[in-house]
């Protein structure tokens, strides 16, 4: 699964970055676009922390702070 | 000498002109804004859940390991924006969470399965955070805290910068610290039962467990008892737990339709890094309780990539690989897919699997031996699968939902289930407010 992740980062640095202008930008600036977890899902990831044995790298929780790992 | 006269007054005239223009008006009318009340967010949640092999019980099978949850979760987040004189922008963000929970396991701290299962825990959090939006730069700091009745008592720090680069890319780092305080509630078995009748010659703490099932702390001074009074009230003991993280993250547009990240986080903790409370059950039948390393190091990296395909249709997805120092390794992957069925109106339905190994020091109920130096029954740091699917709901019309001020409001339903016979169900909300 690790090389899956590995081929997205490269898909990520070795694609042709188009330089996207601002007027360009409706799109992305969308904010179902938007790379961070939704506010709606906040408490999802505090359960998720607490019934699973990882966290971090997903805008919440990477342990202490709480009585989760 | 008329034309003299007429020539020395034209000469005046246009020296007078020459120095009563006025500087330019600034067309821009830049001024400094105070930090004003842009945004206001309200997220609520309703979790169940049902399980067994609770950690409580050692991971026991059947009615006295149960591990049924409902937690009732609240936050409410404030965000000001202000603008200062050199043009950065200014934004401070305060939040409040409070939950209530209840667990069928925190009856069995008390082994006659009496004690208070229920609980409720307050979190404030505030950020502040400085933009140079023409260097594309960006600084922030902020503190949390964090009181759950009974367990802990938690505070953050975390301090963060951010750079664009003129290729639509964007690095962050983030530190954070938290610095916890574990209660040493144990399981009442292992409190003497009216200790009280041994006396104690220095200072020391003693644990009774009353008839109803209440275990107490006693402190003793100089073999006297120190208790019921405001100056010296009884005190449970506590022990640290420290977690320290640094978050690198790299976010690139790479055309109009296309947009991915990278966030790796390096995190180490130390101290007590179990729960008092929770039992182990050896081969042998005997019970103790849980003892894990003081250490431990997380290498969590994650990975985004949202595609708007056409135009009404985005996929969202996210993959994490973790791995750590107690041997536990994870692969983690989402789908969403907002679709818009108006502008202003999407569903997304959603799936998330995510697959475990268990840490070296896990084993089931009466597995473990009595030499194991390290050991736990708590079925989080099992070996399982997980799968969490479900679908959200977003409204976000220009005019508001029902009145001006409410922008957005999302629902979201999902459901979990775990390789272990855990299973649950959240709702949320989200009320946005500008």
């Amino acid at each position: 699964m690790l090389k899956y992740g590995l081929l997205l980062l490269t898909v990520l640095s070795m694609a042709s970055c188009a330089h996207v202008k601002e007027y360009q930008k409706n799109r992305i600036n969308d904010s179902e676009m938007s790379l961070s977890s939704r506010h709606v899902e906040k408490n999802e990831l505090n359960a998720e922390s607490y019934r699973e044995g990882s966290s971090g790298a997903n805008d919440g929780k990477t342990g202490g702070g709480c009585g989760c790992n | 000498m008329k034309k003299l006269s007429l020539s020395v007054i034209g000469m005046y005239l246009m020296m007078a002109q020459a120095f009563s223009q006025t500087n330019a008006t600034d067309s821009t009318g830049y001024k400094p804004k105070k930090l004003k009340l842009d945004e206001i967010n309200l997220v609520s949640s309703y979790y169940d859940q049902t399980a067994d092999k609770s950690a409580v019980m050692g991971g026991e099978p059947g009615p006295r390991g149960v591990a049924n949850v409902t937690d009732f979760a609240n936050g409410l987040d404030l965000t000001f924006i202000g603008w200062d004189k050199k043009k950065r922008k200014n934004t401070l963000a305060l939040g409040l969470g409070i939950d209530y929970h209840t667990a069928a396991s925190q009856a069995y701290v008390d082994s006659s399965g009496t004690a208070k299962n229920d609980g409720t825990r307050i979190y404030p959090t505030i950020n502040w955070t400085r933009e140079n939006e023409q260097k594309g730069t960006s600084f922030g700091i902020g503190a949390y805290y964090s009181a759950e009745h009974n367990y802990y008592h938690s505070i953050g720090l975390n301090a963060s910068v951010s750079k664009k680069n003129k290729s639509n890319g964007e690095f962050s780092l983030k530190v954070v610290g938290f610095f916890d305080k574990i209660n040493m509630i144990y399981p009442s078995e292992f409190y003497p039962v009216d200790s009280l009748k041994n006396t104690q010659s220095s200072d020391s703490i003693v644990y009774r467990t009353s008839a109803s099932g209440q275990t107490q702390a006693f402190v003793y001074n100089n073999g006297q008892l120190v208790s019921n009074s405001d100056k010296h009230k009884p005190q449970t003991p506590t022990k640290p737990r420290n977690t320290y993280t640094a978050s690198l993250a790299f976010s690139q547009i790479i055309n109009q339709r296309l947009q991915g990240s990278v966030e790796m986080d390096l995190v180490y903790q130390t101290g007590y890094l179990g729960l008092p409370f929770h039992r182990v059950f050896y081969n042998t039948g005997k019970d103790t309780i849980e003892n894990l390393p003081s250490q431990r190091f997380k290498l969590p990296i994650g990975f985004r990539l949202n595609y708007f395909l056409g135009d009404r249709v985005i996929l969202r997805s996210y993959y994490r690989f973790y791995v750590d120092s107690w041997g536990l390794m994870s692969n983690t992957f989402n789908l969403e897919v907002p679709v818009k069925l108006t502008p202003f109106l999407s569903v997304s339905p959603f799936y998330r699997f995510y697959a475990q190994t268990a840490a070296r020091y896990f084993a089931p109920y009466k597995v473990h031996s009595e030499t194991d130096t390290y050991f736990t029954s708590n079925y989080a740091l099992a070996s399982f699968n997980s799968s969490l699917f479900g679908a959200g709901f977003r409204i976000a019309p220009p005019k508001g939902v029902f009145i001006n001020s409410l922008r957005t409001l999302e629902i979201r339903y999902a459901h979990y289930m775990q390789t272990t016979d855990l299973n649950a169900n959240i709702i949320s909300f989200n009320l946005t407010f500008k």
